[in-house]
């Protein structure tokens, strides 16, 4: 039994997704990621099963266990009461604690993702803040996102909210003393030192690859290579 | 299998929803993306059916999104929403409705690692001292914000001015009903109706005289999938399984999509207008796309609620083919007007979706 395998059971997401597989396939084929990207969770089971360190460290530094959408199809399906979204949940912390996630490129990903969505909470007390929410990079959110950004006092006014006021509503100023609530629970929790190890990765990253800040988060946003995918 | 079997299964996911008095928090998509339907919950619910529906300034996100993106440990997030928690106790309320899907997963999940776990249950108390100096306390009883809805769809129905009917042909709407992933595919129990057959939305649609569709890729994600959105290089995936789904559903023909999740709602809506200017291919009738509503919107349309009041304005997928097919009158040139009727412009015209 190895240490990584020693590591994986201290994550309580592990203790509760793990029980024994009978590799069925179950979880493989009501998969959203199985159908799109080259991924099989049930090799992913099958592998941390084997509690073979080297095949776990293998699988720790690849794409593979970026590719799963967490939306947990896989649990209720389960005939052993398994969770592998769960076991890619602890999979993923465990490959960012040892470093490992940036050896990957969906795992380097992480940089944006921390950056963009810790940094929200932070400074906003939400994940998602319209103000942050661009057309520019949310296309898909068509010409009525496009108005709504230019008009955002005007159009949430229309639609009830209390954008960046005081008091309760939707998309209301939470107050100072909350965001410094939850300010002091990343620190006391892990998530400020894992924001700083997440960033200091990322930024001795673009230092390599002689890339600026700027620079190396949008080759993280958009980098894709063909093969992750199925078809 | 026999009738007293059936029943016990079903019984296994009822859910107890009290009548009254809760801790209201709410959502970081639905506010960004539908604060309408949000307003809508409260005004049906305390001004409408006189419930006590409390709402504090002081809550935050549950951070749910940044959890399932992998950014913050299980810790942060669980003591987050022990903060959440400590604030319901503090204001005196023991009902906790929240107004996302994905919060109510996380919810969900942290109440059962806190009841199979008692030492993590005691690290996140002294997280939760040592940060914020609040008590640590849980919820008697967590619901999600459609879960109260379900509740009160008689006392909607009874009070409504419109029906799911479609005033030329006498017929009953047919819709697609979508259920949030998180709502019940972790923890069946505790969903109403439990993962296989929810019953939330069902319950509303029959309520209020629709017809509700089965079609082969029913419980299929919307294809959220967090970081798979978020990142820029990953949403292919959210694309193409919002795509598997209206494939699956277009030979049934619905009228319109009702969900439960504010990213389902989101991603329902921009998807098909991505898919009209990729395949030229739109799932409604005449180049319109199948309008997609979030559970307020429609609670607030049969009970006579302004459509441009309840954001319908908002959607991608225009909702006047539903609005027309039922009755429900709307003014077209107030549909991007401001509050008073100010000018803001409207948006620009898209040609590939109605």
């Amino acid at each position: 039994m190895g240490k990584l395998y020693e590591r994986l059971k201290l994550d309580y997401r592990f203790r509760e997704g793990f029980n024994s597989c009978i590799n069925c396939g179950t979880c493989t084929a009501i998969c959203p990621a199985a159908e799109f990207y080259k991924y099989d969770p049930r090799l992913i089971v099958n592998t941390v099963q084997s509690q073979d360190d080297d095949e776990i460290e293998k699988l720790l530094k690849s794409d593979t266990i970026w590719y799963c959408g967490e939306c947990m199809s896989c649990m209720t399906r389960c005939p052993r009461k398994n969770a592998p979204g769960l076991i890619v949940m602890a999979l993923r912390n465990l490959s960012i604690e040892m470093g490992y996630y940036m050896e990957s490129e969906k795992g380097r990903q992480q940089y944006v993702l921390t950056k963009d969505l810790c940094g929200s909470i932070l400074k906003y007390g939400y994940c998602v803040y319209p103000r942050t929410f661009k057309y520019e990079t949310h296309k898909e959110a068509g010409k009525v996102w496009k108005w709504e950004e230019e008009h955002l006092d005007d159009v949430y006014e229309r639609l009830h909210a209390n954008l960046d006021k005081n008091g309760p509503g939707a998309i209301r100023k939470i107050p100072k003393e909350d965001l410094d609530d939850v300010k002091r629970i990343f620190d006391v929790s892990g998530g400020t030192s894992r924001m700083q190890q997440v960033e200091e990765d990322g930024l001795e990253k673009a230092g390599e690859l002689g890339l600026t800040e700027e620079e190396y988060s949008e080759k993280v946003n958009t980098e894709c290579k063909i093969d992750h995918f199925n078809h | 299998m026999i009738y007293e079997g059936k029943k016990k299964i079903w019984s296994d996911y009822q859910k107890d929803i009290p009548d009254d008095h809760y801790f209201y928090v709410r959502s970081c998509i639905r506010q960004t993306f539908f604060p309408a339907s949000e307003a809508a919950f409260l005004e049906i619910t305390r001004n409408r059916l006189g419930k006590d529906v409390f709402e504090t300034e002081h809550h935050t996100t549950c951070g749910g999104i940044a959890y399932h993106c992998d950014t913050i440990p299980q810790e942060t997030s669980m003591t987050i929403i022990a903060r959440q928690f400590a604030l319901m106790h503090k204001y005196g309320y023991e009902n906790f409705v929240c107004s996302c899907v994905t919060s109510f997963g996380l919810y969900c999940e942290t109440l059962e690692a806190w009841r199979e776990f008692p030492e993590l249950k005691e690290k996140i108390a002294e997280n939760l001292l040592k940060s914020c100096g609040l008590e640590f306390a849980v919820p008697k009883v967590l619901i999600h914000s459609s879960d109260l809805i379900y509740k009160y769809r008689n006392p909607i129905a009874a009070l409504a001015k419109f029906k799911l009917v479609n005033k030329k042909t006498g017929k009953p709407l047919r819709v697609v009903e979508h259920i949030g992933c998180h709502y019940s595919k972790m923890f069946p129990s505790k969903g109403v109706g439990g993962a296989e057959y929810p019953y939330v939305l069902i319950g509303m649609i029959e309520a209020w005289g629709g017809e509700i569709i089965d079609y082969p890729e029913r419980r299929h994600c919307c294809g959220f999938g967090f970081r798979q959105y978020f990142v820029q290089a990953n949403r292919g995936y959210s694309l193409a399984n919002t795509n598997k789904k209206f494939e699956s559903m277009e030979p049934y023909n619905p009228d319109m999509i009702i969900t439960n999740c504010p990213g389902c709602s989101y991603f329902m809506d921009k998807w098909q207008y991505v898919i009209a200017e990729m395949n030229h291919k739109t799932y409604g009738e005449d180049g319109h796309g199948i309008p997609v509503f979030t559970y307020e919107e429609v609670a607030g349309l049969v009970m006579g609620y302004d459509p441009w009041d309840l954001g319908l304005q908002t959607h991608l997928v225009g909702p006047e083919p539903v609005l027309d097919k039922i009755g429900i009158p709307y003014d077209s040139d107030a549909k991007y007007k401001g509050v008073n009727g100010k000018n803001i412009g409207k948006p620009e015209e898209v040609d590939c979706i109605k």
